[in-house]
């Protein structure tokens, strides 16, 4: 009886325990390891040993070009496909946020980029995208429009990235929006139906500042995901044309996996986590305020 | 006390367990062999790129394993791929892999300043665990000093390869044009079959950053240009040679390529040709069989093979090792793993593969044999004996040479988008130095 004495008295510790475990195992200590790969010189190319470096890594970062351009163009890739994607994500939200015939059809059919291997949209969208014989210059040409390089072309290979990602993950932020708009309470549309609100109001001064919470989720972690994109952007461009679309997450990769510069590329990696936990903690923050001003028309509504 | 059925589930498990550990034991190597097959039941891992002549070889396995009683597990990857697992595994230490496929001019001096390789030059060299049917002095000497880093033998070749130029004979013929022997009538050539309104362009070769940097060799050495210079380890990016070659590469695509030519390597390229809206291509004659397999092109026979056109200091194309069979330096079956190498590059092997996978081997009596060359057609086999003399290297022959094309690459796509090559040029050149430096 022991035995069942002790788990009775430290069960606390003991029940948590395989959780922690696997917490430390999985998250904490890659994280751990990483930070100290980013400061050791280790590194296959050179034959440098993991040996304690200091921040030489991350004054070599300072000044590389390569490494500089990468975030400006995580940031550029981040702005285009977060920024359509919530807003077109809401729109189609509102859209089918109502009662029509074969709306569940439509729902599934949206839903379908999400579920596609990445890889394979990768492969799809390379040879739509291809400037002589894919499918997107052919319908433009047709129509007797400007046929852009896409991803071959070194300013239009972003944005055209961008829209595959778009096209992928506009889906989630449609759901989101479902679901934030299936638990609006009912009360406030039936005030501004008395008011003699228009459908346009209910949904300008209702419907939109009381989805505020769910837009906000919806973007952070669209946000979170768009920072990180990794596989289409590799499997279409590598980086290319040139280096024009060489992200901060593709840039790591290439540090770490062609070039072997392993402490280098955990420098990258550290600064990469430090922005996008910054960016997720600002989010986290706007999240928590009240939507005092927003909540205005709603309170007026009930009195 | 235990509940019964929970007693039943420990007890089925401690069976499997036994059960198991039965059957993954594996005879000792020469226990149930004679003489002939020392190793039988002995399991290799074998690590191969998607490449043709894996799938070749992938065929003839089954011989291997009659033979010998050794059982391959052949796992294949495409190249980055494979040097990413190779390295990662190895790295780690705890790798099982026997032999694996390895880029010599990409990897070796990488992979064996960190100590992966077997020096298979004890196995080489040993008439004992070699026989003297092998033939050590059949396989070309060049190919195996490319494959020599210091004193060690990395690999066995398997592959070789030269640049040359591919065109369409009866767009050549129909503008009255003879087949380019130089440059200059390359470009003026291309100029003449190039029409942008029907899709129809004169010149096509690989534009993608990294990719591109192996093929512009020819063009580089024709010029005079070189990456560096071997002795005194001084770059040589910024010279009038290389900024010469590089702005003749570029205009030659810029203004005479496909739209998208900067995303391209060699399968795209090809496909272009083999869709019939390139006249002329420049790469590696091992890959032919994209252009002129009637079953993967639509101008099969219509295409034609010519050895690199001359540049200002003459036809100096690469001539080059694409490919080896190596050995892992930690290996379990060192033993076995030679006996698969052995037989791989063995002459009735690269004979096969020779004509199955029509992949150029490193055998000169695989290419005296009829079947060893069959699938190689005449001009093919002409542009393969003019280009003997050609340049080991395709690439600078250095330690991080992937870091080295990445800087090299930047250079050439900013001349095929019409940039500042001279700025482009200046910045690679101080890049390209510092790595250098950083391996003295």
């Amino acid at each position: 009886m022991t035995g069942g004495g002790f788990v009775d008295r430290h069960a606390r510790w003991l029940f948590p325990a395989p959780a922690l475990m696997f917490v430390f195992a999985l998250m904490v200590f890659p994280i751990l390891y990483t930070v100290w790969t980013s400061l050791t010189g280790w590194d296959l190319g050179t034959g440098r040993p993991p040996t304690f470096i200091g921040p030489g890594n991350y004054e070599k970062l300072l000044g590389d070009e390569r490494f500089r351009g990468a975030i400006g163009r995580t940031f550029y890739f981040t702005a285009i496909a977060v920024s359509v994607e919530v807003v077109l994500g809401v729109a189609i939200a509102l859209i089918l946020n109502r009662e029509f015939r074969g709306r569940r059809f439509v729902t599934s059919i949206l839903l379908l980029p999400m579920m596609a291997t990445p890889v394979a949209i990768a492969m799809v969208w390379l040879l739509m995208y291809e400037p002589t014989a894919g499918i997107v210059n052919f319908v433009l040409r047709s129509l007797q429009l400007p046929t852009p390089l896409w991803i071959a072309g070194a300013d239009s290979v972003i944005p055209a990235l961008a829209l595959v990602d778009i096209w992928e993950w506009t889906p989630m932020v449609v759901l989101i929006t479902l679901a934030g708009l299936a638990s609006l309470p009912s009360d406030p549309y039936e005030a501004a139906a008395i008011d003699g609100a228009s459908s346009l109001q209910t949904i300008r001064l209702i419907t939109l500042p009381l989805l505020v919470p769910t837009i906000v989720v919806a973007t952070l972690l669209r946000l979170i995901d768009a920072l990180k994109t990794f596989d289409i952007i590799y499997t279409m461009t590598g980086g290319g044309p040139g280096f024009s679309s060489e992200t901060l997450n593709v840039f790591s990769y290439q540090q770490a996996f062609q070039y072997f510069s392993f402490g280098y590329a955990s420098s990258v990696l550290v600064v990469f986590f430090a922005i996008v936990l910054s960016i997720s903690l600002v989010f986290t923050y706007v999240r928590r305020e009240p939507p005092s001003r927003l909540a205005g028309p709603v309170a007026d509504g009930r009195r | 006390m235990l509940h019964p059925s929970r007693a039943a589930i420990a007890a089925l498990t401690a069976l499997s367990v036994i059960a198991t550990a039965c059957s993954s034991g594996t005879p000792a190597p020469g226990a149930s062999g004679s003489g002939g097959k020392p190793y039988a039941g002995t399991t290799i891992r074998v690590l191969g790129a998607n490449h043709p002549w894996a799938d070749a070889l992938k065929l003839l396995l089954p011989d291997f394993e009659a033979k010998t009683g050794i059982k391959v597990n052949l796992e294949q990857y495409g190249e980055d791929q494979l040097t990413q697992k190779l390295t990662t595994e190895f790295t780690a230490g705890s790798s099982d892999i026997d032999a694996f496929m390895q880029r010599p001019l990409q990897e070796a001096k990488l992979h064996q300043q960190n100590g992966y390789y077997q020096d298979l030059n004890t196995y080489f060299k040993d008439s004992a665990k070699t026989g003297s049917d092998y033939d050590v002095n059949d396989i070309s000497k060049a190919a195996l000093g490319t494959e020599t880093v210091g004193d060690v033998l990395t690999g066995i070749p398997i592959v070789v390869e030269a640049e040359v130029l591919y065109y369409r004979k009866d767009l050549l013929q129909a503008a009255g044009l003879s087949v380019p022997k130089t440059l200059d009538e390359l470009k003026a050539a291309a100029a003449r079959l190039t029409d942008k309104s029907k899709e129809q362009y004169g010149f096509v070769a690989r534009g993608q950053r990294s990719p591109a940097v192996t093929q512009f060799s020819s063009f580089l050495y024709s010029y005079g240009g070189d990456w560096f210079d071997l002795k005194t380890k001084r770059a040589s990016i910024d010279t009038p040679e290389f900024i010469q070659a590089v702005t003749f590469y570029g205009s030659l695509l810029r203004d005479y390529g496909p739209p998208g030519v900067l995303n391209m390597s060699f399968p795209q390229a090809a496909a272009i040709v083999s869709q019939g809206k390139a006249a002329m291509y420049t790469d590696a004659n091992s890959i032919y069989q994209l252009m002129l397999d009637p079953k993967q092109s639509q101008v099969a026979d219509k295409m034609g093979v010519a050895p690199f056109p001359a540049g200002p200091k003459g036809a100096n194309m690469y001539n080059v090792t694409s490919w080896g069979l190596a050995m892992y330096a930690k290996a379990p079956h060192k033993d076995a793993a030679w006996e698969f190498i052995k037989w791989a590059t063995s002459k009735e092997i690269v004979i096969k593969t020779q004509a199955t996978g029509a992949v150029p081997g490193a055998r000169k009596s695989a290419f005296d044999d009829p079947q060893g060359k069959s699938k190689f057609p005449a001009d093919w086999s002409a542009a393969a004996a003019a280009s003997g003399g050609g340049r080991g290297y395709d690439r600078p022959l250095i330690v991080q040479v992937q870091k080295g094309r990445d800087i090299i690459g930047d250079v050439i796509t900013t001349s095929i988008q019409g940039g500042d090559i001279a700025g482009a040029a200046k910045k690679a050149q101080v890049e390209f130095q510092t790595l250098l430096d950083s391996e003295k």
